[in-house]
């Protein structure tokens, strides 16, 4: 299991929770378990959010490996100037 | 990634200055930006901008405009579609009024003419009917209850409980981890502070210029300064309903960006003004539109609160940030509130930030969107809480200073980083030993960036002699092209001099990200050394074929294809123009190519020092002597990573001291022009010096980190805890222009 955390606004779209358990080996799959877990999180998911995998931050990557013992950050879009 | 390091002695030309390839142009007038384009039969645009900050348009009419002799075409919002995909939507209300004026200078309408003087004329006979609306142009008025709404559709989010009442806060944020309430009960001193920014323009040079010709049959071209044509593209055909196929964006040169260039604004005008007219448009910007109606920074109103017991330890720090974005959503809050407290290890930490709508046009990205402002308030209570525990403000951060495995403000730990490095250094530079005369103090602040990837594609070409020709899709704001070369010349092991990188238009490459978020040295260099290295594969290939031998039996070594061994037989290294002129017959064009979401970005921290005079009879502060001390991961060509030191650490100058928005109150900007809104000039500044740290990022083939961003997030904290001591007294809101510092120093007087 993945423990996902998430940002702490971000609760308010997950009953609450700061962390979701979840099955998955990459983060699309992440994405899908966390939506299943937490319907109030699939708009915020489909509109683009970051993650951060053990310190390392990814934007729109899909089928990037995630461990069970990997530390995994949802983050609000980043953008750069 | 990482596998070339300098410590390794593998490097032969990254770390050197040659000269730079769009120099001669730049500097004999041949290069060509966005208001240089001329193409046959061109008609010249305007826009009609409201005068007002606030108002409902009850009705446009161009009938007299359009009589007007020589006018070919006039738009108004009903010349665009409103089925625009939804995240374009704001982006395409944001160039034409739909329905409402948000902001004094928001465009209603626009012209083709075939001169000037006649667009001109004819935006005068537009008769616009205005219902002026109450308008709000305060970050913390237009959080009130009773402050005229904006938008009647927009709901706070992330709260936990749902409104049911628009608000002008968009959304609501908070990060962190711990217990401050805990963190603060530990502490034996705590210090806390509202402050407050002005909004501030990016400041760029070169207005906003674009050529646009479309046809009915729906392709079309447009030439544009831009820090992004495949965005500019991507975003124009979805408001216009074009294929993005149909569309060829070329970027010009630009003459600065600092991220004011990662959107649009006229572009979509001129495309719709060209489908409308047959013809050719040409929109430039004047002075005046830039400032009413591009994005600057958000202004913003904040509170911190630090607390430290007395051996120094910080045990909380917390953090209130309100940031206005202009009259859509999107003010970058939410990277103010990550960054806030990057610097720094704390077991208890949490940052608030709310998105505020106002009266004012659209925030765009300045250099490290979002986290300047915060660094200022941060760090400005960093040196104060260090100040009254006794402590230098170097020593106190380097004891609290976040390191590898510290838990970060934004949530990950943090992986290695230069921040402890740059703190090292400063901390042992001759500048913080310097001894400093009356009414002069010395600021020190750290910073932190992000950096980001993104989609890169490049291509890679070897001519029949042997130089090379290399494309990417990533504008060239500060240099790049040069890195490119000179990362290819190092890969291919070739002269930098045989390298010449393009910026190629949007037909050439697959999508590109906007060259943002200090990732185009990274992302393009890494797709580039990637494109190189196959390229070196179908190199070794040929010359296997020639000298009949197994491919893997041939290896690429400085240059040259050679036998990889004994066994492969007795061959002399061919070089790379000896290879390249055999291609017709060996197989044809030789070539590289790479396409990526590039991985692997590397955090960036800096550290800035600061010597600053104030006068005590009219509270003019001169900055005396500036050093940057900044991690660069690998600096490519150092000269061009010292001028992003420099020119983050001028626009911070500009920021802390002299630039402003001034909005009166009637909601309309006072001072839209450089005369009034003042950036620094050369006759301002000292040199700014600067120390490359090399951190290598293991993300990147080479070690790169981004480094345009980072060195505009500590400038104004540096300056202000430079102006603080130097006045006796704590500043508090930028800028700190004289008369601000002047009643400063009177209030604390008094």
């Amino acid at each position: 299991m993945v423990k996902v955390n998430l940002w702490g606004s971000l609760k308010s779209a997950a009953s609450g929770r700061a962390s979701i358990d979840v099955e998955a080996q990459t983060i699309r799959q992440m994405f899908r378990a966390l939506g299943e877990q937490e319907p109030g999180l699939v708009p915020i998911l489909d509109s683009g959010i970051t993650v951060a995998i053990d310190g390392q931050i990814y934007r729109d990557d899909w089928f990037k490996e995630v461990d069970d013992d990997s530390e995994v950050y949802l983050l609000p879009r980043m953008e750069g100037g | 990634m990482l596998d070339k390091t300098a410590e390794n002695g593998e490097f032969k030309v990254i770390g050197t200055r040659p000269e730079r390839p769009d120099g001669v142009d730049k500097v004999t007038g041949r290069a060509r930006f966005g208001a240089d384009m001329v193409m046959p039969g061109m008609l010249i645009g305007k826009v009609l901008r409201s005068p007002h900050a606030h108002a409902n348009i009850k009705s446009i009419d161009t009938s007299a405009a359009e009589a007007l002799e020589g006018v070919k075409a006039v738009i108004t919002a009903a010349d665009f579609t409103a089925d625009v995909p939804e995240a374009e939507y704001d982006t395409m209300v944001n160039c034409i009024a739909h329905g409402k004026a948000l902001y004094d200078g928001h465009g209603v309408a626009a012209v083709a003419a075939t001169s000037r003087s006649i667009a001109n004329k004819a935006l005068k006979l537009i008769k616009v009917e205005y219902e002026v609306l109450p308008h709000v142009t305060d970050v913390e008025e237009a959080c009130k209850d009773d402050a005229p709404l904006l938008h009647d559709n927009i709901f706070t989010e992330g709260l936990e409980e749902t409104p049911t009442t628009p608000s002008n806060i968009s959304g609501r944020v908070q990060f962190g981890h711990g217990d401050v309430d805990e963190g603060f009960a530990a502490a034996d001193k705590v210090v806390e502070r509202k402050f407050r920014t002005e909004a501030t323009h990016q400041g760029y040079i070169e207005p906003h210029a674009c050529v646009g010709n479309l046809s009915p049959d729906g392709t079309g071209e447009l030439w544009c300064c831009t820090q992004g044509h495949f965005m500019v593209r991507n975003s124009c055909a979805a408001i216009l309903g074009l294929d993005i196929s149909r569309l060829r964006v070329t970027a010009s040169e630009i003459g600065g960006g600092f991220g004011g260039k990662t959107t649009i604004f006229i572009e979509p005008l001129a495309l719709a003004l060209s489908r409308k007219a047959g013809r050719p448009v040409k929109l430039v910007m004047s002075r005046d539109e830039v400032f009413r109606a591009t994005g600057p920074t958000s202004s913003a109103s904040m509170w911190i609160k630090i607390g430290a017991k007395n051996d120094g330890t910080i045990t909380a720090m917390e953090g209130l940030l309100k940031y206005q974005g202009g009259a859509f959503k999107g003010s970058w809050v939410s990277l103010g509130c990550m960054t806030a407290f990057a610097c720094y290890r704390a077991d208890h930490m949490k940052t608030v930030g709310y998105d505020v709508l106002v009266n004012r046009p659209r925030a765009a990205a300045y250099r490290a969107p979002g986290a300047p402002m915060a660094a200022f308030a941060v760090e400005s209570v960093v040196t104060e809480l260090a100040g009254e525990l006794g402590r230098d403000p170097l020593e106190f951060r380097l004891q609290n200073a976040a390191k590898e495995g510290d838990q970060s403000s934004y949530g990950p730990k943090h992986r290695a980083h230069g921040l402890m490095e740059t703190l090292e250094q400063a901390k042992a530079h001759d500048h913080y030993n310097a001894p400093l005369g009356p009414n002069q103090g010395r600021g020190v602040a750290c910073g932190f960036w992000f950096n980001f990837g993104g989609q890169t594609s490049t291509s890679l070409n070897i001519g029949a002699d042997g130089t090379v020709n290399v494309s990417v899709g990533t504008v060239d704001v500060g240099g790049s092209r040069a890195s490119m070369c000179l990362m290819v010349a190092e890969e291919l092991g070739v002269p930098y001099e045989k390298v010449r990188c393009v910026v190629a238009d949007t037909s050439s490459l697959g999508h590109n990200d906007i060259t943002d978020g200090s990732r185009t040295t990274f992302s393009s260099g890494m797709a580039l050394i990637l494109s190189a290295r196959d390229a070196k594969q179908k190199l070794c290939a040929r010359a296997a074929k020639i000298w009949e031998i197994p491919e893997d039996a041939v290896e690429w070594v400085d240059g040259h294809a050679r036998p990889a061994g004994p066994n492969a037989g007795e061959f002399d290294p061919m070089s790379l123009a000896e290879v390249a002129g055999k291609a017709e017959t060996t197989g044809g064009p030789i070539a590289g190519h790479h396409e990526c979401n590039a991985r692997g970005a590397g955090v960036s921290f800096a550290t800035h020092m600061v010597d600053t005079e104030v006068d005590p009879e009219t509270g003019r502060v001169t900055v005396l002597r500036y050093t940057v001390f900044q991690d660069a991961g690998k600096a490519i060509h150092p000269a061009y990573v010292e001028g992003q030191f420099q020119g983050g650490a001028v626009q911070g100058i500009g920021w802390a001291i002299n630039e402003e928005y001034i909005y009166g109150e009637d909601g309309r900007l006072q001072n839209a022009g450089f005369l009034d809104y003042r950036i620094p000039v050369a006759s301002d500044l000292p040199m700014i010096d600067t120390v490359i740290i090399e951190t290598p990022n293991k993300g990147h083939p080479y070690g790169v980190r981004g480094v345009g961003e980072t060195s505009i997030v500590p400038p104004m904290a540096a300056i202000a805890n430079s102006v603080s001591a130097a006045a006796g007294v704590r500043l508090t809101e930028l800028p700190m222009s004289p008369p601000r510092v002047l009643k400063a120093m009177d209030d604390a007087k008094a």
